[in-house]
């Protein structure tokens, strides 16, 4: 049996090595992007916002079609979650883009458990991830991905500042999800009152310690356009899927009496900014913040939370086993627990019972008995009465024979005075 | 609810041209491509490729030739020692390659030793031991609460099996090694010295070897449960009826119609390298490097890997996660029962 011996050469690092001829591996960026394009890509979307602050409408500007027939109706009595899947094709890219909106948000009397709803949405995809990477037969590659890349936070334009509910929402959002904050409907805001608004949102924000998403800048190709979009943000969008004929040209407007807001006019409002962040730079680095660091904090704080913990590299492998062994012989001794309590308390009951059926059989033997008694008292009082009047019929018989005696010895005696006797007699019956 | 939508734009757009705000309806999705390159591209990727076969195959000359620079251990190694170990030795080497701006972390696994000594028993258990323990590091890693972002990748993606150029048919050896490796690890054989083999030669001997190999049942790569498609099977079809590759490796240079190639330089003619006609060096570059790099560690992950794991987690007897609401005791399922 020959046994082994693993060296490992030059140490930790590797050594560099110049390359004398082209090996051809640079193709390796491109076998990975037609992998992906095989594969197809997903996208999650969540808007969160007021209602009427124009949430569907920007979609479907962002994403050029349209999306939903009819607006979402607004008579639910808590916040819901409505998410719908597309399937969208550009020239060879297949995205399977999800939008989910929060339908009722704001609208309660009493908002505090208005982000719960939403919390607990994004947990739900979180642990939905979790679950199937940690079966035993699972299968990753084809797993459509639920969980949540970027969250829009609408803000209403009130010029001012945040509202409570903003600021409480994106406090507890921000380690669970990338938020962008927009300010919705700036159309509202002429430019000066914006300037001073977003300042407004952007401190209020630093000052509530909100981590709202900032765009990468360590990747050279990006990292000038996307720290000038950092300082731009929120962004200030509007949304329309009209479209306007200006000059030879239709672009996608709002019309007032007073002027046509360009939605893709820069000088108009930001959402060109906003398209170019979301989508045309900073896809790939939403999906892999979600991964790395969200998803990664939610599954550290779930199993921490469930008792497993690291164990330093010279212990025994895999002693995951034995926690989890530990926690299974835990948990079937509380079910054994259980189940005994619940088996006492069923004998309980049942004797209970017993006792009690065992009570009214007495009861009814009582009954009967006093019944029967009744019964033959009756009985004999009855028989009584009977043998009573047996008695009076049998002296009444007695009497009428000793009379008839009487009669006949009469009659014998004279026989003239039976008819008088015969009257009498007549008279007397 | 999924609804199929298309946006409005017309189709002929470039893949990852930023555009113009005027330009009507382009929404800008396939700009997610780009953006997966550059990551690609910043990250860099890793490639772990093992070598096995008797010594004086050629391997480390082969993996010279194939990476074009210095790669094999001989090469790292300041006094090389020409002995063979008494003992199967696992030697990895890593490398750092950058071409075109793509950086790659290249591990040389050679296996000094390999069917060498007189009794070959059991020598594929170290090899065997060795990718099982990558697979568990990488499973350890992944299973750890606090996770690093980037896991290292040491799993083994490929081995290059050498298939001694005799020209009849499979040694036992080869036979029992390809046999229990192929269900842990993508192996790829090839004729090593194919330059011993005339044109003829070489084909009966590739034909023998296929028939072995389908009558052994080994599945080497490409296999063929995991065609994707139709246009993927056509492709690895056309692979699967070159393979064995029949392959000659050289690092000297030499003049050849005014051109400077790599050959082997004879007394009746030069060999060159990366000539078609010559030998098939240049399909094992182009299919292991050019074209199904990704493929190979694709399946390495998503398949090899996967089936050790659960071999492993059904091992450790169940695993009961608790959650709030349910509790899921997921049974021991149907053990893949792995050779050895």
């Amino acid at each position: 049996m020959a046994s082994t011996e693993i060296a490992r050469q030059a140490g930790e690092g590797a050594r560099a090595v110049p390359l004398s001829g082209h090996v051809g591996f640079d193709s390796m960026p491109d076998q990975l992007v037609n992998k992906s394009v095989n594969h197809g890509f997903c996208f999650n979307i969540l808007c969160v916002g007021e209602t009427g602050l124009g949430k569907s409408t920007l979609m479907d500007t962002l994403f050029n079609t349209k999306f939903e027939g009819e607006p979402t109706q607004h008579n639910q009595p808590g916040v819901t979650l409505k998410s719908n899947t597309y399937e969208l094709q550009e020239s060879n890219v297949r995205l399977k883009l999800t939008m989910v909106n929060t339908v009722g948000f704001g609208d309660q009397i009493n908002k505090e458990d208005s982000y719960k709803s939403i919390v607990e949405f994004i947990d739900a995809q979180f642990e939905a991830y979790l679950q199937e990477e940690l079966k035993i037969k699972r299968t990753l590659h084809s797993y459509h991905d639920t969980r949540i890349h970027a969250c829009l936070y609408f803000i209403a334009p009130t010029g001012h500042s945040l509202k409570s509910l903003d600021l409480v929402t994106m406090k507890k959002l921000d380690s669970k999800v990338n938020i962008i904050p927009i300010i919705a409907k700036s159309d509202a805001i002429s430019k000066s009152e914006l300037a001073k608004f977003k300042i407004k949102i952007t401190s209020e924000l630093v000052s509530n310690g909100v981590q709202i998403y900032q765009f990468p800048t360590d990747d050279e190709s990006v990292a000038e356009i996307n720290s000038t979009m950092n300082s731009h943000l929120p962004f200030a969008v509007v949304g329309s899927t009209e479209e306007v004929k200006i000059g030879n040209k239709m672009v996608k407007a709002r019309q007032y009496p007073w002027g046509t807001v360009q939605v893709e006019n820069e000088n108009h409002c930001d959402f060109v900014k906003l398209r170019e962040m979301l989508i045309r730079v900073n896809m790939e680095d939403l999906r892999e913040q979600t991964h790395t660091r969200h998803y990664e904090l939610y599954r550290r704080c779930k199993l921490e939370e469930m008792g497993f913990k690291d164990t330093d590299p010279d212990s025994k492998p895999f002693s995951l086993q034995e926690t989890y062994e530990a926690k299974r012989n835990e948990f079937m001794g509380e079910l054994q627990k259980k189940e005994e309590e619940m088996r006492q308390m069923f004998v309980q009951r049942v004797k209970e019972k017993e006792a009690e059926l065992k009570e009214a059989e007495k009861e009814l033997h009582e009954k009967f008995d006093r019944l029967k008694k009744l019964h033959q008292d009756e009985k004999k009082k009855l028989e009584e009465k009977k043998k009573a009047l047996d008695d009076e019929v049998n002296t009444f018989k007695q009497k009428k024979t000793a009379a008839e005696l009487l009669l006949n010895q009469a009659q014998q005696a004279g026989g003239s005075t039976t008819l008088k006797r015969d009257k009498e007699r007549k008279n007397f019956f | 609810m999924s609804e199929s939508a298309k946006p409005h734009p017309p189709s002929s757009q470039a893949k990852g041209e930023k555009s113009h705000a005027g330009e009507f309806g382009y929404v800008g999705i396939d700009a997610i491509l780009e953006q997966m390159r550059r990551k690609a591209m910043k990250q860099g990727f890793e490639l772990n490729i093992m070598v096995v076969g008797q010594s004086g195959l050629g391997k480390s000359t082969l993996m010279n030739t194939l990476f074009k620079s210095k790669v094999s251990r001989k090469s790292a190694q300041p006094n090389p020692e020409e002995r063979i170990p008494k003992t199967i030795e696992i030697k990895s080497i890593s490398h750092d390659i950058e071409e075109k701006g793509v950086r790659m972390k290249l591990t040389v696994i050679d296996t000094p030793g390999f069917g060498d000594h007189i009794n070959n028993e059991n020598c594929w258990q170290p090899i065997m031991k060795f990718i099982n323990d990558q697979y568990e590091a990488y499973l350890q890693e992944e299973i750890n609460i606090n996770r690093k972002k980037r896991i290292p990748d040491s799993r083994v993606h490929c081995c290059i099996y050498f298939i001694p150029p005799t020209g009849h048919c499979l040694r036992p050896l080869d036979v029992e090694f390809m046999r229990r490796l192929s269900k842990v690890v993508n192996i790829v054989p090839v004729i090593a010295k194919a330059d011993t083999l005339t044109l003829e030669e070489r084909d009966f001997f590739k034909q023998k070897i296929r028939e072995e190999l389908r009558a052994n049942e080994i599945d080497v790569y490409p296999q063929k449960e995991f065609d994707e498609d139709a246009e993927d099977r056509m492709i690895n079809d056309k692979i699967r009826e070159m393979i064995p590759f029949a392959v000659v490796g050289s690092d000297q240079e030499y003049q050849v119609n005014g051109k400077r190639i790599l050959g082997r330089k004879t007394k009746w003619g030069t060999i060159e390298v990366e000539n078609i006609a010559h030998c098939e060096f240049a399909y094992l570059r182009d299919l292991l490097i050019r074209t199904h790099m990704q493929n190979i560690k694709d399946i390495t992950s998503s398949i090899h890997f996967e089936t050790y794991r659960v071999r492993r987690l059904n091992e450790s007897n169940v695993i009961v996660f608790l959650t709030k609401k349910t509790t899921k005791v997921v049974k021991k399922g149907s053990l893949k029962k792995l050779v050895d």
